[in-house]
């Protein structure tokens, strides 16, 4: 299972690319097959093999702050 | 009641103190820093906010900082450096927030000359910046008058969320006169401040203040907003003098210190038993048009005194409407005119009366 | 053997700060990641609710819709004055500016030099993208030679135009200056570098220790004729070289604030 995980808010995202672009792993892509309500081709997270470790770097990089990060964790640990 | 010797730009500055002003922002230009120095003394030994800025321009934006905030808050400047302040103006207005402006005219155009002028009436009473919109104008003669208009400005920008500007000449700045101030209000505290101001929005929703109207159906919305505060000014706030007006056939209409010099005129032209009256028009904005169109069918002959090439005179046409005969006398480049030459005029337009 | 529930826990959200619609601003635009750190800053200090901002004419002139807070719109350049204004009547407040090249560099430069000279309390974040976007592309005082914009269309000729401005260099000659910085947006890590300055600007306001600002290096892509990737590369191999990044004045008491950061 994933440690990590992230949405990409829809209303948001302009397709910039730009989370696509700084991703570690590479596990975000943009979606080429559809469009958001406002035309944009949104980012969406494609982590078939569970690569996403939560880093949050996707998230310190969109200008539309449309992402959410979440992340696996022990209890007592808190998150950055 | 006791009266101090006060020069007018002192005089106006601690009125606006007194008034509960709580910050000046301004520039030094002659002949109204005397106002900038007072305030620079006065304010921060009262606790209130003063900055000599880098600029007019610069002075009327931290105005329209302060007036955004809430704050009662005034400028100073005279002519040139009023003309910088025209964008900040249009943005005052344009963003309905109060502030008090005061301009003591020299000559011009261009730097022209520090000496008393009554040049920028189009400027302040038609609109100096871009938009529609007209500013509360007044325009005293006398010192104590000065200081009773600025006392009262504060209240009148608030009551109309607009600007209000005193306009005088750079005699009515540098003169002294015996004059009263009035009693001291406190400044206003922050939590009673407008429920527009922006204060920080601590337990509440956010404030804006802007005068974008992007759409233009929003933007002729807002101008007719405009026009509706207007015609609710036009209704309350006129205000004029009038001296041997019931028989007059020869009608005087001067504001400022043209208006005083037409006083002096006009009382001796009644000794000589001349039928002259005279109208002052204290308001400028709004203009006291009915009053003339009222007189202008009692009259024979209207004769209009500026220190300027000849502005309030259209305005007093446009209210007589080719009724009356409209003679002009107006000096200019900051000369003022002596109360023979007016008087000249007056026996003139008597001699050629044809009774 | 013991096994050890993992709990998923959100790491980050979208700061409370913002508004809750999206911006107008262009796929890629990096006004949305200086806005965007900006709030961050703001939620973390807590002080949103005290906190009154002034926006300026550029693209960013309708960013009072995007920050929940108070918020004044300045006549183009006077931001500084109208801060100034706003910061004398309520010292208690933290005020602070939103400024494009235009706004801070061109028409503004008298309201920002003096501010800075005041040492006026206030904080200033100024987005630096060598261009004048809103207006479509013109050539701004930051530009860089030889730059094709609508109003060098040959590119910047420096004889005619003279070099690129470099506002941190200048305003940290000045006294009043108590914190100038620049910082770039043009990936992660310069973007957490430039949080942790627009941190310490913030703060210099909080403790009441002078004039702050933070120039922030970012792209236009649409007027720069690029996409928001080819725009970054641009930011980074070209305009880094002509402003560099770093600390141009710290003054000792931010020093405090600074060390550990």
């Amino acid at each position: 299972m994933a440690k990590g995980r992230i949405t990409v808010d829809e209303d948001l995202c302009k397709g910039c690319g730009l989370c696509t672009e700084v991703c570690p792993q590479g596990i975000l892509v943009i979606a080429h097959d559809r469009f958001t309500t406002k035309g944009y081709h949104p980012a969406v997270l494609d982590d078939p093999g569970g690569k996403c470790t939560g880093c949050a770097i996707c998230a310190q990089m969109c200008p539309d702050a449309a992402i959410t990060v979440y992340r696996m964790v022990k209890p007592e640990k808190v998150s950055v | 009641m006791k009266k101090d010797l006060l020069k007018g730009n002192v005089a106006f500055a601690e009125a606006a103190i007194r008034a509960g002003c709580e910050a000046y922002f301004g520039y030094p230009i002659t002949p109204q820093t005397e106002a900038l120095e007072h305030m620079a003394s006065r304010m921060p030994e009262l606790g209130r906010a003063f900055v000599q800025a880098e600029s007019e321009v610069a002075a009327i934006n931290m105005v329209y900082g302060a007036a955004s905030a809430g704050a009662r808050v005034m400028t100073s400047s005279s002519s040139p450096g009023v003309s910088l302040m025209m964008e900040g103006i249009s943005y005052i207005v344009g963003s309905e927030v109060p502030a008090v402006i005061v301009n003591i005219m020299r000559g011009g155009p261009g730097l022209g000359n520090i000496a008393p002028s009554q040049g920028d009436y189009t400027q302040m009473v038609h609109g100096g910046g871009h938009g529609d919109y007209r500013l509360v104008v007044l325009a005293p003669s006398t010192v104590q008058e000065l200081i009773g208009l600025t006392y009262e400005a504060f209240d009148i920008a608030e009551r109309y969320r607009t600007v209000v500007a005193i306009i005088a000449d750079g005699s009515l700045g540098q003169m002294m006169e015996p004059a009263v101030l009035p009693p001291m209000r406190p400044v206003r505290k922050r939590t009673d401040r407008a429920d527009w101001a922006l204060t920080g929005s601590i337990g509440r929703e956010k404030r804006i203040i802007t005068s974008i109207y992007l759409e233009p159906l929003d933007e002729e919305a807002f101008n007719q907003k405009l026009l509706d505060k207007q015609a609710v000014i036009e209704e309350n706030e006129i205000r004029f003098a009038e001296e041997f007006i019931d028989d007059a056939e020869i009608l005087l209409i001067g504001f400022g210190t043209a208006g005083r010099v037409c006083q002096t005129a006009v009382t001796e032209a009644r000794e000589q038993g001349i039928k002259v009256g005279l109208l002052r028009p204290i308001s400028l904005y709004p203009f006291p048009e009915r009053r003339i169109r009222e007189l202008a069918e009692k009259v024979k002959k209207i004769l209009v005194v500026e220190m300027n090439a000849g502005q309030m005179l259209y305005d007093v046409r446009l209210a007589v409407e080719g009724k009356r005969p409209i003679t002009f006398y107006g000096r200019m480049g900051g000369v003022i005119p002596l109360p023979d030459e007016i008087l000249e005029q007056i026996s003139s337009l008597n001699k050629n009366s044809g009774k | 053997m013991e096994k050890t529930e993992m709990v998923e826990t959100l790491v980050y959200s979208r700061p409370k700060s913002l508004t809750e619609g999206g911006t107008h601003y262009c796929p890629g635009c990096l006004h949305g990641v200086a806005h965007r750190l900006v709030a961050e800053v703001i939620d973390e200090m807590g002080i949103r609710e005290e906190t009154i901002g002034v926006a300026p004419v550029g693209c960013s002139v309708f960013c009072y819709y995007y920050f929940d807070m108070d918020f004044a719109e300045a006549a183009h350049g006077r931001a500084p004055a109208m801060a100034t204004g706003i910061k004398r009547v309520n010292p208690d407040r933290i005020v602070f500016t939103y400024q494009g090249d235009g706004d801070l560099a061109s028409i503004g430069s008298a309201e920002i030099l003096h501010a800075a000279g005041r040492g006026e309390n206030i904080t200033v974040i100024f987005i630096n993208n060598a261009i004048y976007g809103m207006t479509g592309g013109q050539m701004a005082p930051t530009t860089l030679p030889g730059q094709v914009t609508t109003s060098s269309p040959r590119g910047r000729d420096v004889e005619l135009t003279g070099m690129p401005l470099k506002m941190s260099e200048v305003l940290a000659t000045v006294d009043g200056a108590a914190y100038i910085v620049r910082r770039s947006l043009h990936n992660p890590a310069n973007i957490r570098k430039a949080k942790k300055a627009i941190r310490t600007a913030f703060e210099v306001q909080k403790q009441g220790l002078g004039f702050a600002m933070v120039e922030l290096l970012s792209s236009c892509p649409t007027n720069w004729k690029m996409t928001p990737s080819d725009a970054l590369t641009w930011l980074e191999e070209q305009m880094i070289p002509v402003y560099p990044l770093g600390d141009f004045k710290v003054a000792p008491a931010v020093e405090k604030i600074t060390k550990g950061r």
